[in-house]
């Protein structure tokens, strides 16, 4: 890893102080110019130089350097949410790309720092994700590689299941009690695994546990519903202490990341819109203007029918600041009817560059686009749904009506592209078994993928894995029992917020969904 | 790098080498790249862990950008790619698009084969003699004096013997201190290869079996191209009698008449003796047919032409059976009981377009 030559240094101080004059509020930065593998690695690993050893990191890089091979695509930069911020340049591009680049960087760092989103993350996440390795390491010595390995693919598997609400207050805190039950006797502390047998010797423990059984409250555990899954079996699976350790640091990991996700197309277009600024109309030379033209028209290239963070993020932010600076907002403007007056529509108001800096601070995909994303603006950008034609098999422009495109992308980015699991019962049945509930907003789980992860998540809980969910308009409970699944219809009323269940209309049908391969 | 290590495990397990339990987790995704206005498809295998997410059905339906009207259904260039995907942890990769060359096809192939390299055969090789001027000597005409050298050892010269002064870094050069470029005589290797195509062109050969053989022939050119810089081809089809064509009638013509494979043979002999003595050339005969010989004689005159000819001289003699509805299959058993442990030929059943990889690694896989 070098540093910058004594020329991109010079640049680079350049274009700080013009990213600082345009109000630009960023970490420390720190460049650093490396070769295109090294930047393929740092890619695979996300951003960092070091992760925990597996598998999806070297499937990550089978990628990109195949396809940097095979000249279909290239890295030119990346950059990370830390502070300092770290940043690398691609060794062997051209001058104009690196100024490009760096501009484009500062947009991102800014964003880093300033979107409430981010506020709670881990700034100092290079250190932890060393810290992360080294425990992961220490494990496979001591548990073997393939032991390991397999249970990260179960806590992988489950990844996506944290509250992204949660994240501007931190990642919560789970401190419910768990209240006695019949699979957690009370058992003192345990400092050492290997004292475990001595400290609550198994015979003992069968006899707290009858003698609770006989005082058995029907106390609901969770008393509401848990959306942060993995806080949850941190806290109450029957894990070992290493196993523990490492769905923590997924969870970690995963909180970590999620305001990038959220975030993706505002993140992009703002990056985008300042280094246009800043590179048309303060950094660039004349001779380096076509290049620039090029680059940037390949960044923010729309395939038909396809969907570019770059084009819509930088397009919002530029619609968002002309119609502030022109007025169009506020209570007038929407009662509005008049085509021509809104055409002509200028009240000077100069408020656009403030309004989007606001904005950046703020919003999140879902809420920008909720907010701003207007019917004038798709008009303008020509925007539509579109929709696979089943008997041609080809995708086709279905509508441009407004409505339908704001609901489709609100839809694709609610929650982030994720369904919305909670768990409803950690004693399901009196059993002990874990039930999970898939709030169905309009849409199905994939059926295999659900049972393979619920099949995952029985290696982490030990006891039958329940699901209520909507299938093919049908309310259906799956289970998995460790064995075979099985598919039971209710036919009582969906649960209530309460959590009442209902009748289970247990006799009704059980099948073997039999579908052990995806 | 630590990222090796990832890379191999990731690698092992795709080949289904370890955790067989992941085998039903691996997608064969692709790269696709524009070769002369077509795509270009890589394979590229992913390995997806399963978790909550939603059905095909999401899939089907997006928002995109660009012109098209709604009322007729205007189907869109470029499909567009899955839209949800994870949440990207790297801001910031921008795409461009390149074109992929024939030579890196055929890597990929080999590759994904596991093909050895091939080894000439020792005695075919010409040994070209090369002059270079590598050497270097304290004698020799003016015309090659090397200049650094030269004054490298002047200047070791001045430091021994404590005369160099830094502030007046004059250097001048005496006789001895010359030096000059020497000739150094290198070989180079020049291998010479051919192959020579034939294909049963008769009556039972449909467009399926010839599209086959095509694909096959096709790979198998290109692997070979990439060893051998002045790859010859040559191409013989036949039915009762044999003649030489170009490659595009090789591929074209329509199937007729009856069938006599030795008329090939002997088409090819003739080629053989006439352009490409044995002496210089690696010679690489491919014979498709579908097997069904007119008589048991012409059968048994193959027989004698491959073991007198062919067999002694050649590299390898490869012989590929296609299937089809009307061959019975018979020469490929005759050739089997025949030269049943002989390593000079090779011999492959190609049941339909799937077994074409597997019946090229089985005329490659031996390296020679």
């Amino acid at each position: 890893m070098a540093n910058l030559t004594p020329e991109l240094e010079a640049e680079r101080k350049r274009i700080c102080k013009i990213a600082k004059d345009c109000g630009l509020d960023f970490f420390e930065t720190v460049f650093e110019l490396i070769t295109y593998d090294q930047i393929s690695q740092i890619a695979s690993y996300g951003g960092f130089p070091v992760r925990y050893p597996h598998w999806k990191f070297g499937m990550e890089y089978e990628q990109l350097s195949k396809s940097y091979e095979y000249g279909l695509s290239k890295i030119y930069e990346m950059v990370i949410n830390t502070d300092p911020c770290y940043a690398y340049l691609m060794e062997g591009n051209s001058m104009m790309d690196q100024k490009l680049v760096m501009a484009h960087v500062y947009g991102h760092c800014d964003f880093f720092k300033n979107n409430v989103w981010f506020s709670k993350t881990n700034r100092k996440m290079m250190d932890e994700m060393a810290n992360h390795a080294t425990r992961i390491r220490r494990y496979i010595d001591r548990h073997g590689y393939e032991t390991v390995e397999r249970f990260i693919d179960s806590c992988l598997s489950i990844e996506n299941l944290i509250d992204r609400h949660s994240i501007l207050n931190g990642p919560a805190k789970f401190v419910e009690e768990a209240p006695v039950t019949e699979r957690s006797p009370n058992l003192f502390k345990v400092e050492k695994s290997y004292m475990r047998n001595y400290i609550n010797p198994p015979a003992e423990i069968e006899k707290e546990r009858q003698r609770q059984a006989e005082n058995q409250q029907q106390a609901r555990f969770p008393s509401s519903p848990v959306r942060d899954v993995l806080s949850f079996l941190i806290h109450y699976a029957p894990l070992e202490d290493w196993q523990q350790d490492i769905l923590t640091i997924i969870r970690n990991e995963a909180y970590y990341f999620a305001p990038q996700g959220m975030t993706k197309t505002m993140n992009e277009g703002w990056a985008s819109y300042w280094h246009s600024h800043m590179m048309t109309r303060h950094v660039l030379n004349d001779s380096e203007i076509i290049d620039f033209a090029d680059h940037h028209s390949g960044t923010t290239f729309m395939q038909m029918g396809g969907y570019n963070p770059y084009k819509v993020g930088i397009e919002l932010f530029r619609d968002i600041e002309e119609r502030w600076n022109k007025g169009r907002f506020g209570r007038d403007w929407e009662n509005c009817d008049d085509v021509r007056e809104k055409k002509n529509w200028d009240k000077k108001t100069g408020l656009g560059r403030d309004k989007i800096f606001e904005v950046r601070k703020i919003y999140n995909d879902v809420t920008f686009i909720d907010e701003f994303l207007t019917e004038d603006f798709c008009v303008k950008n020509k925007m539509f749904v579109y929709k696979l034609n089943k008997e041609t098999n080809k995708f086709e422009v279905d509508t441009r009506d407004f409505k339908a495109i704001k609901a489709q992308l609100l839809f694709q980015m609610a929650n982030f592209g994720q369904p919305i699991i909670k768990i409803v019962d950690a004693n399901f049945e009196n059993r002990g078994e874990l039930l999970l509930e898939h709030v169905h907003e309009g849409l199905d789980l994939q059926p295999n993928y659900m049972d393979a992860t619920m099949k995952n998540l029985f290696l982490l809980w030990k006891r039958p894995i329940n699901m209520i969910t909507i299938m093919s308009n049908e309310p259906q409970l799956f289970r998995f029992d460790g064995k075979e699944y099985t598919k039971h219809s209710l036919t009582a009323e969906k649960p209530t917020d309460d959590n009442s269940m209902g009748n289970l209309a247990a006799s009704s049908t059980v099948s073997n969904t039999g579908s052990n391969t995806p | 790098m630590a990222i090796r290590e990832d890379q191999n495990r990731f690698k092992t397990i795709i080949k289904g080498k370890v955790r067989e339990d992941f085998k039903k987790y691996v997608t064969n995704g692709e790269l696709i790249g524009r070769r002369e206005g077509e795509f270009v498809k890589i394979p590229l295998p992913r390995i997806d862990i399963p978790t909550f997410r939603y059905g095909p059905k999401q899939d089907e339906q997006g928002v995109g950008q660009g012109d098209g009207d709604p009322q007729n259904g205007q189907p869109q260039q470029g499909q567009p790619g899955n839209g949800q995907g994870q949440a990207g942890e790297n801001p910031g990769e921008h795409m461009l698009e390149v074109e992929v060359t024939m030579e890196e096809l055929a890597d990929i192939l080999g590759e994904q084969l596991e093909l050895p390299r091939i080894l000439p055969k020792g005695s075919k090789n010409l040994v070209a003699e090369k002059n270079r001027y590598s050497g270097i000597a304290p004698v020799g005409p003016e015309g090659l004096r090397k200049f650094k050298q030269t004054y490298k050892k002047a200047l070791t010269r001045y430091i021994s013997s404590g005369t160099y002064t830094p502030d007046d870094p004059v250097i001048i050069p005496i006789r001895r201190d010359y030096q000059y470029r020497t000739v150094k005589k290198t070989q180079m290797p020049h291998t010479k290869a051919v192959v020579i195509y034939m294909m049963d062109v008769s009556g039972s050969m449909g467009d399926e079996q010839k599209e086959i053989v095509r694909l096959e022939s096709f790979w198998i050119n290109t692997w070979l191209k990439k060893h051998y810089k002045g790859l010859e081809t040559r191409f013989i089809i036949h039915d009762a009698a044999a003649k030489e064509v170009d490659e595009d009638t090789f591929f074209k013509t329509s199937e007729s008449g009856g069938t006599l494979i030795s008329s090939a043979y002997k088409l090819c002999q003739q080629i053989i003796q006439q352009d490409y003595p044995f002496d210089e050339w690696n010679v690489y005969p491919f014979h498709f047919s579908d097997g069904d010989n007119w008589s048991g004689e012409d059968t048994r005159l193959c027989m004698t032409l491959l073991k007198d000819f062919f067999l002694p001289n050649v590299n390898v003699f490869s012989y590929g059976q296609v299937e089809s509805k009307y061959g019975s299959g018979q020469f490929l058993k005759d050739l089997q009981k025949e030269f049943d442990n002989d390593e000079r030929i090779t011999l492959s059943q190609i049941d339909g377009r799937d077994k074409i990889l597997d019946s090229i690694k089985d005329f490659l896989k031996k390296g020679k």
